[in-house]
């Protein structure tokens, strides 16, 4: 199968677009664990960070599969909701979409948009922040930095803020957008029942998790 | 026992052609029995416009029992109105409260281009259908009894159970992308159930889904709307099913 027939088709856009959420989703499970040890231990959040700041494989493969993936995902979300509005042309003058679907389905691109804004600030504040340290400013290496880095980070009331904010909206994100995209994948079966509550449940534990991380920062140092 | 009647208003799209730019009117119609279905309350406010000496409003109907697929309006913000799993010619007026407004508007897609007033073109689904949504048999004589193959009874369910689709459009016009996925996959499913449809199975969800596509339906994004709002009740099963197919179908030609 060639390139351009396999982004061409609306389903083959539709199974990346699943493809790369759910890959979004691995990562941010691995993001989430590391963070949470932030809670337990400054000595386990700081040699994880460090594994993950200079490892090669995680600098050089890993990170730039991740940007690829990321930068992805919204570039086809965009396309897809530009596509979907050109689908009709003349709005309803009465259009009950409550009646039938939910909030957070029929509004992934504003969920996505606000994460998208929250990833902007993400990235200045820690990504932005190593590239200058390693490679602009080529500081000695230091296993010790992250977590006082991280603590410092969450001293702001209005960072903290703005995070869980964007957390909230993830979380709407995700509501939809876990199960949405087994159901892409073409993942529907008996075991579809169990895995919707495994969605809504990582839907909400993961983004409370991150909210809970920021206020503990926040007001515990 | 007298039946109840109500009064009602009635925002209707009028649109004089397919070129023509429609608005919406209002009208007011008295003594709407609430045994009445839908359809039976427009006919009664067709005979009051053209007793005005009015253009009558037009709108798509054929069997009024709801297996024609033909009757379409979305009603209130809802295809074939605020009940479930019923067509519109199903609906019936005590569904509606005395006073109420009620909006009625053609099924909007920039695939379904409207003809006249409620009336749209569905031929779309038809050219869809042509693409690939059949079995090919042939005739010359020796065409094999269908009921010598032996299908297992929850394929075969679920085969029935996706020709159910009358082919409305309601989840086209339900969706807020316009995507026709519910529609051609229960097509593709009804086909790929059955051991006759497997012979073709590879061609036909993929030209199904081009000549889809390219009729400008837009993109499923799974919210779930038109397995609500079908009449049929087609479930979403059947889209994940033609998502498979399609996988399967691109990787093997
Ligand atoms: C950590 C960040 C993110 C995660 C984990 C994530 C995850 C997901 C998942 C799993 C889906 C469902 C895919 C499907 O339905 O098959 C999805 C859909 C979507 N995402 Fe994201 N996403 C993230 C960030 C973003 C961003 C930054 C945008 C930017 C606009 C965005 C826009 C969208 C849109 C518009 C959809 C719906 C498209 C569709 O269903 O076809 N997402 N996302
Ligand atoms: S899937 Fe349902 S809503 Fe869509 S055309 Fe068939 S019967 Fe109508
Ligand atoms: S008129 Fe035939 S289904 Fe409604």
């Amino acid at each position: 199968m060639s390139n351009s027939t396999l982004l061409k088709s609306s389903i083959a856009k539709k199974i990346a677009m699943a493809l790369s959420g759910l890959f979004l989703i691995s990562f941010l499970s691995l993001h989430f664990f590391i963070n949470l040890m932030s809670v337990f231990s400054a000595d386990v959040f700081n040699s994880m960070s460090h594994f993950m700041g200079y490892n090669p494989v995680i600098q050089f493969l890993m990170q730039p599969i991740l940007i690829v993936g990321v930068i992805f995902h919204f570039v086809m979300g965009f396309v897809l909701e530009i596509k979907n509005r050109n689908a009709r042309t003349v709005a309803y003058v009465k259009f009950n979409g409550a009646a039938n679907s939910s909030w957070a389905s029929r509004n992934m691109i504003i969920s996505g948009l606000v994460v998208l804004a929250f990833l902007g600030l993400h990235m200045y504040d820690f990504w932005a922040h190593e590239v200058v340290y390693k490679y602009v400013d080529a500081k000695a290496i230091d296993t010790t930095r992250y977590y006082s880095e991280l603590v410092a980070k969450f001293e702001s009331p209005v960072r903290t803020v703005l995070y869980s904010l964007a957390f909230v909206l993830l979380a709407l994100h995700l509501w939809h957008g876990f199960n949405s995209s087994f159901q892409s994948v073409g993942f529907n079966n008996k075991y579809s029942k169990k895995l919707h509550k495994l969605g809504y449940a990582f839907a909400i534990i993961v983004p409370v998790g991150f909210i809970f991380i920021a206020l503990f920062h926040h007001f515990n140092n | 026992m007298a039946s109840k009647t109500i009064n009602i208003t009635l925002k209707i799209w009028r649109q004089k052609n397919a070129n023509a730019k429609g608005s919406m009117e209002t009208y007011k119609l008295d003594n709407v029995s609430t045994d009445s279905s839908f359809l039976e309350m427009l006919d009664q406010l067709n005979e009051q416009l053209i007793n005005e000496r009015q253009e009558p409003i037009a709108f798509d109907h054929d069997c009024r029992e709801g297996i024609c697929g033909m009757c379409s309006l979305y009603i209130n913000g809802e295809a074939h109105g605020p009940d479930r799993a019923v067509t519109t010619c199903q609906l019936h007026m005590r569904k509606f409260k005395d006073g109420e407004t009620i909006y009625i508007e053609p099924w909007r897609a920039k695939a379904f281009p409207v003809i006249k007033d409620l009336v749209v073109d569905r031929s779309a689904f038809d050219r869809i259908q042509q693409a690939g949504g059949f079995v090919s048999v042939n005739t010359s004589g020796r065409t094999m009894d269908a009921n010598a193959i032996p299908i297992a009874k929850v394929d075969a369910d679920k085969a029935f159970e996706a020709a159910t689709c009358i082919g409305c459009g309601a989840c086209v016009a339900t969706c807020k992308n316009s995507s026709a996925m519910l529609f051609v996959s229960a097509k593709v499913s009804q086909m790929a159930l059955l051991p006759q449809g497997k012979v073709e199975a590879t061609q036909r969800v993929l030209n199904m889904v081009k000549q889809m596509d390219e009729e400008g339906f837009g993109n499923c994004t799974n919210t779930g709307a038109c397995e609500v709002e079908c009449p049929k009740e087609i479930s979403l099963e059947n889209i994940a099913r033609m998502n498979r197919e399609y996988m399967k179908a691109s990787l093997k030609s």
